[in-house]
């Protein structure tokens, strides 16, 4: 199980180092957006419309983030469940996205697109978001304030603690971890 | 006749709301020390530890443990001797919800309608309250917030009498293996059995929102919830999904009588937080 700190955007190289179970710390700016942030891009991609960042090379969060209190960059921040993600997220991992933090399965055709298109899938520890709050330095709603938590928004991350749960080459740590300790 | 006013009734659920979604039980905190100690997997322990940090923060810091507060579940005994005075029931328990999830600082994730705007309502109402009547003139308030993390993974199985035993234990641990990394195992299952659709559904939250340290009064239940949370722990999903031997922290049963053709089972998940708080007033 090895260890890697690594700085967004990814790099093609960077991402084709990773295994599942491999411990990832990572730095730099990543962008929040979950289910109807998710809709909003694929109905700006339908439209030929422009997304709120240039997703190339970059890693999607999804997070939907309790109110920062006086003085905080946020409130708890612990990933959500990605699969409810699955419908949009080959399409961005086919124009560029570089990988996606989340809990939980991804669909076959996700898992499909990250192995076809060289990306990653990271697992935050879910429930944890008390924690994970304090590797957020910054939160910057870009788009869609109106969607309140669910908004898209850049956050600048130091040394994110995440594990690689899909890898490039087809590995699923949901799949092979669970399978080393399934006795029924 | 006892008089309690709507106000202390607001007083205490915005109070309960962020009691339950900042301070991890300390029941929950010792069943993960005990997993950390037992689990075999390095990725299940590091997650343990994680939620340890995360539940010591989240209390100094008076910070949502997660940040999915979840709908909020309350479950209300109000003694039939009590007048409440200055303002009805339901909108006193609401008027709390809004107060205690504005001031703590907690997530809104409530929509007011499901399929076509979505919008959410602001400050978290309404809450989903289960009301009871029962002797006395005190009320009882327990509120138990509920992420949706878990609670996409619940299901409902209508099945038969002659379904008998291995239909109730095949139901869990289909639900269990099925719900996978996303109710944030260690979890802890709530399984109700018997009554109607509904009654089984309200039976397994009930279910859900009790102690982890408790077991069912009914031997063979009591029995039956540690033969399950055995088996449900060899499935191996482990901490967080990512492998290991704590899938679940404890399995809870709440039974109720049936129809004699019927055999509901229902399956509540909850996660590892497993977050209630209650008061009497």
């Amino acid at each position: 199980m090895a260890q890697h700190h690594l700085a967004t955007p990814l790099a093609k190289d960077d991402i084709k180092k990773l295994r599942i179970g491999d411990l990832v710390y990572i730095t730099g700016t990543i962008y929040a957006a979950r289910d109807a942030a998710h809709k909003r891009m694929d109905e700006c991609l339908d439209k030929n419309m422009p997304l709120p960042a240039d997703l190339t090379g970059q890693i999607i969060y999804y997070v939907g983030p309790s109110p920062a209190k006086p003085g905080q960059a946020i409130g708890s921040a612990g990933p959500t469940t990605s699969g409810r993600m699955d419908a949009y997220t080959p399409r961005l991992l086919r124009l560029g996205l570089a990988g996606m933090i989340g809990k939980g399965n991804r669909s076959r055709q996700v898992m499909d697109a990250i192995r076809e298109n060289t990306c990653v899938y990271l697992a935050a520890t879910g429930g944890a978001g008390a924690l994970i709050a304090q590797c957020i330095k910054k939160y910057t709603v870009l788009a869609w304030p109106e969607l309140g938590t669910e908004a898209f928004a850049a956050m600048e991350v130091e040394n994110f603690p995440v594990t690689v749960v899909a890898d490039c080459w087809g590995g699923d740590l949901y799949e092979e971890g669970q399978k080393a300790y399934r006795s029924i | 006749m006892r008089e309690i006013s709507a106000e202390t009734i607001t007083n205490t659920i915005a109070r309960l709301a962020i009691e339950a979604c900042c301070i991890l039980p300390a029941t929950t905190y010792a069943a993960m020390a005990a997993a950390r100690a037992a689990e075999p997997s390095p990725a299940g322990r590091d997650a343990l530890d994680q939620l340890m940090q995360n539940a010591v923060i989240a209390r100094s810091s008076m910070s949502p443990i997660c940040q999915d507060t979840g709908l909020a579940v309350v479950f209300a005994e109000i003694g039939q001797d009590v007048h409440i005075v200055g303002g009805n029931f339901e909108d006193a328990v609401n008027r709390g919800i809004a107060k205690g999830y504005t001031e703590g600082y907690l997530r809104k994730s409530s929509v007011a309608e499901p399929l076509f705007e979505r919008k959410n309502t602001g400050d978290n109402t309404p809450a989903v309250l289960h009301v009871r009547m029962v002797p006395g003139d005190h009320i009882r308030l327990k509120l138990a917030p509920k992420g949706a993390g878990s609670e996409n993974k619940g299901a409902l199985y209508m099945l038969v009498p002659a379904d008998g035993i291995e239909g109730v234990k095949n139901a869990v641990l289909e639900t269990v293996r099925h719900a996978g990394a996303s109710p944030c195992p260690p979890m802890v299952v709530g399984v109700g059995i018997g009554g109607n659709m509904e009654k089984a559904c309200l039976c397994a939250k009930i279910a859900c929102a009790r102690g982890i340290d408790t077991h069912n009064q009914d031997k063979r239940y009591a029995d039956l919830e540690d033969e399950l949370l055995a088996l449900v722990n060899r499935l191996g999903t482990g901490p967080q999904g990512l492998g290991g031997k704590n899938t679940a922290f404890k399995v809870n049963i709440e039974f109720c009588p049936t129809h004699i053709a019927s055999l509901p089972v229902a399956v509540n998940i909850n996660c590892n937080a497993a977050r209630h708080a209650e008061a009497v007033i």
